[in-house]
């Protein structure tokens, strides 16, 4: 690697003071430190040895912890589009096929994202004269995964742009945010573009093909909300639709694994699930917001069994763990460390309050089948003032000692 | 009433190069300096001896014009061959050219039973053994005008490769006894003396008398006085207490018994790029060159007076602190690393399992760190891991965000004044967006000293 080494340091003046380049010297200073750990030693004073962990090896981490959902997500895309056009009956049937319409779909939404996301950031760490942050390698592929495979690409690019800059940047950069910023995007979609990004017609990639005779596209949370409005029960509902895919697309242990239609990556609570376990592992994330997430989904799922006033919320709870993004929002989303709460305390109220905020959202909001991306919103806004009153209670206790 | 405190937080940074339990014999060193940049506080230094004077062990040497009853001394007899001065004239070292045999000055024995508090306080002011007493809050040197509401000694030292205190106060029994009893005239309190609850105590400590001994247990910080201080008895605003290391006590307790300033010392030679890691017998302020040149491993080193957390990058010939007992050499890492950040290695040390996932699969290996900075400042991101190496009921992130954006209330009710540098040195170990924690530490309390 010396010849890399040596190319480095002999374009190193251009972009040092007095250097032509001078203006572009943190875009040279990411790529320089991305391909080699920087020879910085630790002061005078202090310190004298650091611990071998940086935020790009951290940040890194959870780009890994993604890879199960994205790959499943790429292959489901490609299942779905059979399935919808009646080319495939078996999971693994078509597998070739499936995988490469996968890919045509999936890759090209990834790469617009981090093409467009890392133009902004580039651009706002050369003139506010930062250096590049690596919170984007994760926001970069947080993004592909929370939307549907049908979303337009200057869709996709102009979303993570918005998300990035209003989200992000205007608040400092990575660290400095309130609001998650994948979560930011694909609002921001919702709200601008809802007709690509709501509805039954958008999840399920049909081309030019034409869907098999009754076919719906409707996902499972829309199925479910309907079934309130019938008073059917839900999992009979479930159970009973798009039989013209197959009897079992909406079962419960097809919903857990994910072979339905919805966003890329959101689908498959066992993929989510693998994600946790490696975030948990590798203490990346913390295990209290997701714990206390899924509790507070099932513990409101309870609390809605006892009112049930419609059938919607008499459906078992557990249903709650896997239909629609709950899964992925929690592991994935909630627990991005900078928009979560960020005391010990504060996280199991922040993330139980996630979880109770999207069932109540899915049930008894009529325009937003899916509750967890405003449940995280929200709960961002809130994780300050949840932080305020832990750290209060901490202040107080110091007071109360002295006093006594 | 003695306490026994468990802590389960902290981190053991297991390094290699730990000091054998054996007094080597180097050469003695020539030159011995103090350093004024030491004493954290010292504000208006004023030098009372000349290049070319000759001193004993115990002439005054300097004074804080701004608490001018403490006098600082010569650790040893010879003559003033430098006077060193940084930038705007600020005082950097006296250093002093030793004689082969130390002279010492007759400073008279104290008879505790009868002194007074107060002609107590002069004679330890004067006889240069008073910088050893730190009040906290604020880390600095005691003021003798105060009266601590108790006295805080942790007898051992949880510190990476720290000397083990059994070993490097041996035969000193007599003179650390004496030492306790002079601090109990001091306080209007107790005396605390912390001991490592997980081991058998040395006798030295265990046999103390006069003193409240408490155990504590768990990784470092536990042996850290502001934890301890923190679990037995904490600092609220307007109270004081004071701190002294056992070596301190022992200095105090020869100036009792025998009437002298005997700043001598076992110290521990630590690190991976020593040949002999080994303790040796100095004296206070010891030039460390003897002890490291013909000592090392490789070339290209760093020189710590002190631990590889709180100690001070110094030269080759450099000097040990005041309140050091410890030298580490490690390797210097001023070097590029293609794609350090991702490469999987089980060289490296992290507290953090993203990085050594499968650390825990060999606990006891002891890691050779150099002082590479691994990776650049960042905005704070990750959380509670702060809180997980710091043993006590503090939020590290909110009290350093406190001091960054200067917000005094905010830094007074957070607990500016339970800490100093050292109890958060863990926090700047592991921190994944690399601040400099300490120095920020030493930042909010001087705004807070000084407002």
């Amino acid at each position: 690697m010396k010849f890399l080494r040596d190319l480095m340091d002999k374009q190193r003046p251009l972009f040092e003071k007095g250097g032509k380049l001078e203006s572009l010297y943190y875009a040279f200073e990411a790529g320089e430190t991305f391909l080699f750990s920087p020879n910085h030693t630790t002061g005078i004073k202090g310190a004298q040895v650091k611990d071998a962990i940086d935020l790009k090896r951290m940040m890194i981490t959870v780009v890994v912890a993604m890879i199960p959902a994205l790959l499943f997500g790429i292959y489901n895309t490609g299942h779905q589009h059979l399935l919808a056009v009646g080319e495939t009956a078996g999971l693994w049937e078509n597998f070739g096929d499936k995988l490469i319409i996968g890919l045509q779909l999936v890759l090209p939404i990834v790469i617009v994202a981090y093409a467009a996301g890392g133009l902004v950031e580039a651009t706002f760490a050369v003139i506010r004269k930062h250096p590049i942050n690596e919170g984007f390698l994760v926001t970069g592929m947080l993004i592909p995964l929370v939307v549907p495979a049908t979303t337009p690409l200057w869709q996709v690019a102009l979303a993570t742009i918005f998300a990035v800059v209003i989200a992000k940047e205007v608040f400092g950069g990575t660290g400095m945010n309130i609001l998650n910023v994948a979560m930011t995007a694909r609002a921001f979609l919702y709200f601008a573009y809802p007709a690509q990004i709501s509805g039954d017609l958008v999840w399920t990639y049909l081309g030019e093909k034409t869907a098999v005779d009754g076919f719906s596209g409707a996902t499972a949370l829309a199925v479910a909300y309907n079934a309130g409005i019938d008073n059917v029960p839900v999992t009979e509902a479930l159970a009973n639709h798009n039989t013209a895919l197959g009897s079992d697309l909406f079962s419960f242990t097809n919903m857990f694994m994910g072979w339905i239609p919805g966003s890329i990556g959101e689908t498959s609570t066992l993929m989510a699930l693998v994600g946790a376990v490696i975030l948990i592992a590798t203490g990346v994330a913390s295990w209290k917001i997701i714990v206390s997430g899924f509790a507070g989904a099932y513990l409101m799922g309870l609390v809605m069994n006892l009112l049930a006033v419609n059938e919607y919320m008499a459906m078992p709870p557990q249903y709650h763990w896997v239909m629609g993004g709950l899964a992925f929002g929690i592991v994935f989303m909630a627990t991005d460390p900078v928009s979560a709460s960020q005391t010990e305390t504060g996280k199991w109220i922040y993330g139980l309050l996630i979880g109770m905020l999207t069932v109540i959202i899915r049930v008894t909001n009529p325009a937003y089948p899916e509750g967890i991306m405003l449940a995280v919103l929200f709960m961002n806004v809130f994780a300050p003032l949840i932080d305020y009153y832990v750290v209060k209670a901490n202040k107080t206790r110091r007071l109360q000692r002295a006093t006594v | 009433m003695s306490k026994i405190v468990k802590l389960k937080k902290g981190f053991d940074i297991n390094l290699a190069g730990k000091a054998k339990q054996e007094l080597a014999d180097f050469a003695p060193a020539q030159t011995f300096a103090i350093k004024p940049t030491d004493f954290i506080g010292l504000q208006r230094p004023k030098v009372l001896v000349q290049e070319g004077d000759t001193v004993k062990a115990g002439t005054p040497i300097l004074f804080d014009k701004a608490m001018d009853q403490v006098k600082y001394v010569a650790p040893v007899s010879g003559e003033i061959v430098e006077i060193k001065r940084g930038e705007k004239r600020k005082l950097l070292e006296i250093k002093i050219l030793a004689d082969k045999e130390v002279a010492r000055e007759n400073l008279g024995k104290i008879d505790l039973k009868s002194i007074q508090r107060p002609q107590l306080v002069e004679r330890l002011a004067e006889s240069g053994v008073w910088p050893n007493l730190i009040q906290r809050p604020f880390g600095v040197v005691a003021n003798p005008e105060d009266t601590p509401k108790a006295i805080f000694i942790s007898a051992f030292d949880t510190h990476p490769l720290a000397p083990d205190l059994g070993f490097a106060l041996q035969g000193e029994d007599q003179y650390f006894q004496a030492g306790l009893d002079a601090l109990v005239k001091l306080t209007s309190g107790k005396v605390h003396l912390n001991v490592d609850g997980s081991k058998s105590v040395p006798a030295i400590f265990s046999g103390a008398k006069g003193v409240q001994i408490n155990q504590f247990t768990g990784p470092h910080p536990a042996g850290n006085v502001g934890v301890q201080i923190h679990h037995l008895d904490p600092i609220n605003k307007g109270e004081i207490a004071w701190t002294i290391s056992p070596q301190g006590v022992v200095q105090i307790g020869k100036l009792v018994v025998e009437g002298v300033y005997d700043a001598t010392k076992v110290i521990a030679l630590t690190g991976s790029e020593l040949t002999k890691a080994v303790y040796v017998k100095t004296t206070l302020g010891s030039s460390v060159s003897t002890f490291v040149k013909g000592n090392l491993n490789s070339g290209h080193v760093r020189v710590i007076s002190g631990n590889v957390l709180t100690g001070e990058k110094i030269a080759l010939e450099g000097y040990l602190g005041f309140y050091h007992h410890q030298i580490t050499v490690i390797p210097e890492g001023d070097y590029y690393e293609f794609l350090g950040w991702a490469k999987p290695t089980t060289k490296k040390l992290s507290y953090h399992r993203a990085l050594g996932l499968l650390s825990f699969l060999n606990p006891k290996k002891e890691y050779v760190l150099d002082s590479n900075a691994r990776g650049e400042e960042r905005a704070f991101v990750q959380t509670g891991v702060f809180e997980s190496v710091t043993p006590m009921d503090i939020l590290p992130v909110y009290l350093l965000k406190a001091i960054m954006a200067e917000d005094f209330d905010e830094m007074e009710e957070l607990g500016i004044y339970e800490i100093v540098e050292e109890d958060l040195a863990l926090c700047e170990f592991v921190d994944v967006s690399k601040h400099p924690v300490q120095e920020l530490v030493r930042k909010g309390i001087e705004l807070i000293q000084y407002s």
